[in-house]
């Protein structure tokens, strides 16, 4: 048995809402820094992982990992001439 | 609870801490061999950490009634010095007998570099020719996925490979899946930051069920919360998860896996005799 959707929402709400301000609160830092990393890969990575967040309707947790993660590259064993067992 | 935590890294902490666990419910724990923050020099180095690992941590941890086992191996950070980790390899065979070794490990990738590849395909050889356990390191942030695709690809391509004895540590929402669904155990390591959370952790249980899945706070020299298995315990309950799943995951799942290991030795707290399952 786990918690009920209302269980959790009411367990959670406050944490979510808190990490939500923490998440604004780290981009206005950025913003309001001298100097601007707009162009920096990271902070692209991090947008597309908040698209997710709002686009996804399920296996968000996961589809945000893979958002951060490099490519899976089927022929790696050719790539780096490493010969299977 | 009674409770077993597979990964943590003792050598790295206090007294204290073996204290803290055995009051926490801790009654044994592994420790795989790893990086220690800096690349040792020489095979010497790594025979005085094997005798750490077999002589002086089970001495340490028995003060406070906790069973300690571990694993040997060079990890993949100094895997990029193939000919030391060639000696290594040679070397571990001296070790292997001792009475707390559960089997080769944390084996694995880092950087996902032709090298660790190399020497991970070495240790996979070694595992099989003195028939032992496999434990496996998977690497952090954006390598792991690519890196634990990779493990898997050489595990599979290997039929001497008996899944049922390989555990795959440090999975994650984007990795748990593969590890399961090829036939492999899979660890959940609670980790600050860069790792899974309890909450996390207990949702991958939520989705995927008990079954091969252990919990485990790899706690080392770095940031880490070496009783953060009992969170993860806390968590559970909260959610109203029943005693005897709880249980399943951070007792029964760890003695199921390490009773494969030859030769494992295990007390439980209320036994009068040592369980040994081979």
């Amino acid at each position: 048995m786990s918690l009920t959707a209302q269980e959790t929402l009411t367990r959670e709400f406050l944490e979510i809402r808190c990490r939500i301000l923490d998440l604004a609160a780290m981009l206005d830092r950025l913003e309001r820094a001298d100097d601007t990393v707009a162009d920096d890969p990271r902070l692209k990575r991090i947008h597309e992982a908040l698209d997710v967040l709002k686009k996804v309707h399920e296996d968000r947790a996961e589809q945000v990992q893979l958002t951060f993660s490099r490519p899976y590259d089927e022929s790696w064993q050719q790539t780096l001439k490493v010969k299977p067992r | 609870m009674d409770y077993i935590d597979p990964h943590i890294h003792m050598v790295s902490r206090i007294t204290d801490d073996y204290e803290t666990l055995a009051r926490m419910g801790c009654v044994a724990l592994s420790e795989p061999a790893f990086w220690a923050g800096f690349d040792r020099g020489t095979v010497h180095g790594f025979r005085d950490y094997f005798r750490q690992l077999t002589e002086v941590e089970p001495k340490r941890a028995a003060q406070y009634g906790i069973q300690h086992y571990c694993w040997l191996c060079i990890n993949a950070k100094e895997a990029e010095n193939v000919s030391l980790s060639r000696e290594v390899i040679a070397m571990i065979p001296e070790f292997i007998n001792k009475p707390n070794v559960l089997g080769i490990g944390e084996i694995g990738l880092n950087k996902n570099t032709r090298n660790e590849a190399i020497v991970f395909l070495e240790h996979m050889e070694l595992a099989i020719k003195y028939e032992q356990q496999i434990l496996i390191h998977t690497p952090h942030l954006e390598d792991k996925y690519q890196g634990t695709r990779m493990i898997l690809d050489m595990l599979i391509g290997d039929s001497r490979i008996d899944r049922s004895r390989v555990l795959v540590d440090h999975v994650e929402e984007h990795t748990v899946r593969h590890v399961l669904e090829e036939g492999f155990w899979a660890g959940m390591t609670l980790y600050p930051v860069s790792k899974c959370t309890p909450a996390r952790a207990v949702d991958m249980i939520e989705m995927y069920g008990s079954e091969r899945l252990m919990v485990n706070s790899a706690g080392d020299w770095g940031p880490s919360k070496p009783t953060a298995v009992p969170d993860f315990i806390m968590e559970m309950r909260r959610r109203k998860h029943p005693e005897s799943l709880i249980r399943k995951i951070v007792y029964e799942n760890p003695l199921q896996f390490f009773s494969q290991s030859q030769g494992f030795r295990f007390t439980p707290r209320d036994a009068s005799e040592t369980v040994v399952t081979q």
